[in-house]
This record gives C-alpha cells, sequence and structure tokens, in this order.
C-alpha cells in the first residue's frame, strides 16, 4: 500500500503539489490522472523520494521510502522516459539495477523477455526508440518482482499494439494482488485499465473514487429536451443556471442540470416537454468537466497559471 | 502471460553496501565513455613518458654540467603524470555527473534511496579500479622510461616514487567524482575540475608566497612523482599526498551533503 499524505511541494513559488493525499492499494490499479502539469510527476517523484516534500509525507507499505530494505523488490517504478545511460546495453542496466537489490543475473534475462526486448538487451539503450526505452523502464520496474508499481505515464510512446500489451499487462499485475499507480492524461485508456481513479488538477486533490463512480458523477447532468416552447423553456433554464445549447428542430442539449431538475423547472412554468433524455456522459467528459477549473495551460487562457483562489471560483461555475 | 510468482518474498535484512558496490562496478565497467577515459590515462601516460625518456636519453650527450645536475630520471620517465590526471579526474567526474545527464539517477536511487551509502560504494568502486589502473600504468611507464634511459644516461630503480604517484591519481579521482556529485553537469564539473588542477597552478604561480605548490598538479609533479627535491615546492613524499587525501575528503563529504538534502 501507498499512502500519501498531506504532500506539499513547491518550487520557488510555484506549488507543484498541494496538500496532497490518497492511497495506493494491493490489487487494485489506481490511474492518477491530471492536466498536463497538474504535479502528476512530481508527485511520483515525492512517493519514490527523490524529491523531499515540503510538507507531509509519502509512505510505502508503512515506511519511507528511503526506508525500505529492498526498495526494488517492495516497488517498481518507472519515471519518465529515458532513466538510463544510453552508452550502457539493456542487460547492464538492469544487471546493476539487480546487483543494488541482490536480484539474480537470470531475473535480468526473464524481464527482458517479459517487455519484448529479449533480442535487443545486448545493444546500447541509447539506440532505442521511445517505446523500446519505455519498454526497458518497465522492465526495472517488473525487475525486482514487486508488490506495488509506480509508472508515470507508461503509454508515451508505445504503439497501439503496445498499449494493449500495457494494458493486459497492468491488469494482469492486479489481478495478482499487486498494486499499481499509474499516470496518464489520457482518460480513455484510463477507462480501460484503472479500477479506481486519482483525479489532481493544480496539485490538488480534485477526486479520488472508482471508475464507475467518476462515470456516474457527471452521467446524467447532460439532458436533451425536446419541447414545443423551446424558447421559454430555453430562458426559464438559462435564468435557473443551466448551460442550455440550442440545436437546430428545437431541441434542447442542456447542462448542469438533472432530468428531474429540468422536469419540475418546466412544470413549474407550465411548458409542455415531448422529450427528456438524460444523456450518458463518457468518463473523459467526466474528466474535463472535473479538472476544467484547474487546468494551467489551456490554449487562448492568455495567462500561465492562476492562483489558487480563482481556480476555486472557476470549479465553483463549471460545478453549480 | 506470466509474471512470475504471485505473493512476491522480500528476502531478510537490507541492502548493504556492498551490494551497491558490485551494481557500482557492473555501471563503471559497461560505459563506453569511462572506458575510453581511463584507455586515454594508460596510452597517454605511457606515450608521453616513453618519448620524454627517449628525448632526454638522446640529449645526455650535450647536456651542460647544471642541467645534468638537474637531472631526474624517474621524474622523466613519470612525464606522462602532467595528462594522467585531466583523464582520471574526468572518469571520477563521468561516474557521478553521466547519471545526472541521462536520468539514470532515477532509477539509480529507486534502486538505492540512502544517498551517502551510494556515493561511498561509487567512491570505493571507483578508487579500486583507478589504484590499479593507475599503478599499473605508473610501473610500466616507469619501467619502460629506465629501461629507454638505461645505457644512454643515469636511470632509476624501483623502490623510488611510483607506489604514490599511482595512489595519488586514484584520489584525484575521487576529487573528480566529489566534484561530479557537487556540480552534477558533466560540462561544468569537467571544467571545475580541469580549472582546478591543471589551470589553477598557472594563475597562482603569479602570487607571492608560492601558493601553487598546494595545488593538485604541482604536489603530484614535485612532491609526489619527483625524487629530487624542488626549491619553493612541497618536498618529495607523504605531504601532497595527505594534502590530495584533504581535498578529495573534502569535496566527497560536500558531495555527499548535497547529495542527501537536494532533489534528484
Amino acid at each position: 500500500m501507498i499512502e500519501a499524505c498531506g504532500l506539499v511541494k513547491r518550487y520557488g513559488s510555484t506549488v507543484a503539489v498541494d496538500g496532497l493525499s490518497f492511497t495506493v492499494h494491493a490489487g487494485v490499479v489506481t490511474g492518477f490522472l491530471g492536466p498536463n502539469g497538474s504535479g502528476k510527476s512530481t508527485t511520483m517523484r515525492l512517493l519514490l523520494g527523490l524529491d523531499a516534500p515540503d510538507a507531509g509525507e509519502a509512505r510505502v507499505n508503512g515506511r519511507r521510502y528511503a526506508d525500505l530494505p529492498w526498495p526494488l523488490r517492495e516497488v517498481g517504478s518507472m519515471l519518465e522516459a529515458r532513466s538510463f545511460h544510453p552508452g550502457r546495453s539493456a542487460h547492464n542496466h538492469l544487471l546493476a539495477l539487480a546487483r543494488a537489490s541482490d536480484i539474480p543475473a537470470t531475473r535480468v534475462g526473464e524481464v527482458l523477455d517479459l517487455v519484448g526486448l529479449a533480442g535487443v538487451g545486448g545493444k546500447r539503450a541509447g539506440t532505442f526508440s521511445l517505446g523500446m526505452g519505455q519498454r526497458l523502464g518497465i522492465a526495472a520496474a517488473l525487475l525486482g518482482d514487486p508488490g506495488l508499481l509506480v509508472l508515470d505515464e507508461p503509454a508515451n510512446g508505445l504503439d497501439p499494439e503496445g498499449i494493449v500489451w500495457l494494458r493486459t499487462l497492468v491488469r494482469s499485475l492486479a489481478g495478482e494482488g499487486r498494486g499499481v499507480l499509474i499516470s496518464s492524461h489520457l482518460i480513455s485508456e484510463m477507462a480501460l485499465t484503472a479500477d479506481r481513479v486519482v483525479v489532481i488538477g493544480q496539485g490538488r486533490l480534485i477526486a479520488e473514487t472508482s471508475v464507475a463512480e467518476l462515470s456516474a458523477r457527471t452521467a446524467g447532468r447532460r439532458v436533451l429536451v425536446r419541447s414545443p416552447d423551446h424558447g421559454r423553456l430555453a430562458a426559464a433554464l438559462d435564468v435557473a443556471g443551466a448551460r442550455v445549447e440550442r440545436s437546430p428542430g428545437g431541441l434542447l442539449l442542456v447542462e448542469g442540470m438533472t432530468a428531474q431538475a429540468v422536469a419540475d423547472l418546466a412544470a413549474t412554468h407550465q411548458i409542455a416537454v415531448h422529450e427528456l433524455t438524460p444523456q450518458p456522459a463518457s468518463l473523459e467528459e467526466a474528466y474535463m468537466e472535473l479538472t476544467r477549473a484547474s487546468t494551467q495551460y489551456r490554449p487562448g487562457a492568455g495567462h500561465g497559471q492562476r492562483d489558487g483562489d480563482q481556480a476555486r471560483m472557476n470549479m465553483k461555475e463549471t460545478r453549480p | 502471460m506470466t509474471v512470475t510468482a504471485a505473493a512476491p518474498e522480500i528476502p531478510p535484512g537490507r541492502y548493504r553496501v556492498v551490494h551497491v558496490m558490485r551494481a557500482e562496478w557492473v555501471k563503471l565497467r559497461s560505459v563506453r565513455s569511462v572506458r575510453w577515459v581511463l584507455a586515454a590515462m594508460i596510452v597517454g601516460t605511457l606515450a608521453l613518458g616513453i618519448t620524454d625518456c627517449l628525448v632526454e636519453a638522446s640529449d645526455w650527450a650535450h647536456m651542460t654540467a647544471a642541467s645534468r645536475a638537474r637531472f631526474d630520471p624517474a621524474n622523466i620517465s613519470l612525464a606522462g603524470l602532467a595528462f594522467a590526471p585531466l583523464a582520471i579526474g574526468i572518469a571520477g567526474v563521468l561516474v557521478m555527473s553521466g547519471e545526472y545527464g541521462s536520468g539514470l539517477i532515477r532509477s539509480t536511487l529507486a534502486a538505492v534511496p540512502r544517498r551517502r551509502l551510494l556515493l561511498v560504494a561509487k567512491a570505493a568502486v571507483l578508487a579500486a579500479v583507478a589504484l590499479a589502473l593507475s599503478e599499473v600504468t605508473v610501473f610500466t611507464a616507469f619501467l619502460a622510461g629506465q629501461a629507454v634511459l638505461a645505457g644512454r644516461a643515469p636511470h632509476a630503480t624501483l623502490g623510488q616514487p611510483g607506489v604514490l604517484s599511482g595512489a595519488y591519481l586514484a584520489l584525484l579521482a575521487l576529487f573528480g567524482l566529489g566534484l561530479g556529485a557537487v556540480i552534477r553537469r558533466s560540462a561544468g564539473a569537467i571544467a571545475a575540475y580541469a580549472g582546478l588542477v591543471l589551470v589553477l597552478p598557472y594563475v597562482l604561480l603569479a602570487l607571492p608566497g608560492n601558493p601553487a605548490r598546494f595545488v593538485p598538479e604541482t604536489m603530484l609533479a614535485s612532491s609526489v612523482a619527483a625524487v629530487r627535491p624542488q626549491a619553493h615546492y612541497l618536498p618529495p613524499g607523504w605531504e601532497g599526498f595527505a594534502l590530495m587525501a584533504v581535498y578529495a575528503a573534502v569535496t566527497l563529504a560536500a558531495g555527499g551533503w548535497l547529495l542527501s538534502r537536494r532533489d534528484a
């Protein structure tokens, strides 16, 4: 089990991680989601003791990472691409890591085989493509046969076949009882891979929930409404604070209000309604909705970073 | 797909410095850059020493009495030691800075989060390799040089400097390792090393009180590699060696302190 407890990390005046707490359980794939620059990589560095938090602490199986007796046998990790020397062969890179953890050298061949690099183990890692580099990183993470895995954007640079392979691998690791924390900015991939999600924005926890719950959270918050008196209904919905999209033919797409609330509103105003259909929200939409307020780098936003108060205000606007 | 045992077993005890040293040995011998730099040290030191001996041997017949009085056959055969410090220091720097330049440091610290232990292991392996290679190089240069000089000019016999020069080179490697840990960037650390070891003596020569005698390169040339005392420099023997050991220890301590305090 990995526990993040009130982690705070500042770089100068920038707060990269801001009071973040969450848990990674055994046997569960936890998707770690957030827009670019939201603090996912920094959080993972804090979990692995590469960076020291300014406040809070991270615990792996109840201990600080630095106090683990055999780190690679408890947590396998892959942080960012290219955590190897380009001049060293894949085999020797893994052999060095194995030696430090007293892992038998035969395990090196096993993990190279497992990630599909058996044929190029003797090649210098610097000659590898991005995808092969990712595979080497995954091999290093699996080296100690650890019960926990921390993988930062492992799908980066993998071809579609590789992504399916990774998904199957991660699912089977969790199936064996291992806990996996896997970061991604691609929610659609996480929808297929993860059981639970931890969503962060601007270093803060936005949601820690199951994938099913997350899609349920925003499902039904979009309603398709057909009414002969759509002009008046749209006006009433506007006043009530919902976002209304008018389609040709008098169809209204209402966001931010449940079907029940729309029906009640129509009844109050004595407006006839011919159709009222809750729209299923994809996980992607749920995620967009959650992180809208905290997207740091947004085209046209005009400024790089908002301060916390403004971000919170924006969050209220989008989540009435 | 199989990922071996479902319930991973963790052995008793914990990783110790010997495990980390084995890992560092694999790393040291498996990167081209370090191998090349060390090979360059050996070849360069031998080539310079033998060339100098050839030149001096043919000059001996025409030398003035004063030149003959200053003639130090051991020192001439070790002329390559003017070059060796650069190579061995770069090797030392690369052992640490190469990890930062490539991103390997993340993998390394994930496996060995006790950072001072990591630096100790790196220092131990580097010192052992540097010492072995340096001693072999210095003795070969000495014996080859004396063989060239023999018969044509005075030559020295074993038991004079040698041993100390090789150990001194190992200390320079550790000094480079310490600088690599402090500066972390290869280019910056190599520049700092070259500046301190090779350039600083020339700057200090201009100053009163002759502070240049305390600079690594000068100490190597005058007190460790030479047999005949040279005016204004540390006398041949342990003084220069001991001072170099202090430099290396202080730099490594600073590197270890920064390594454990800074974010990787």
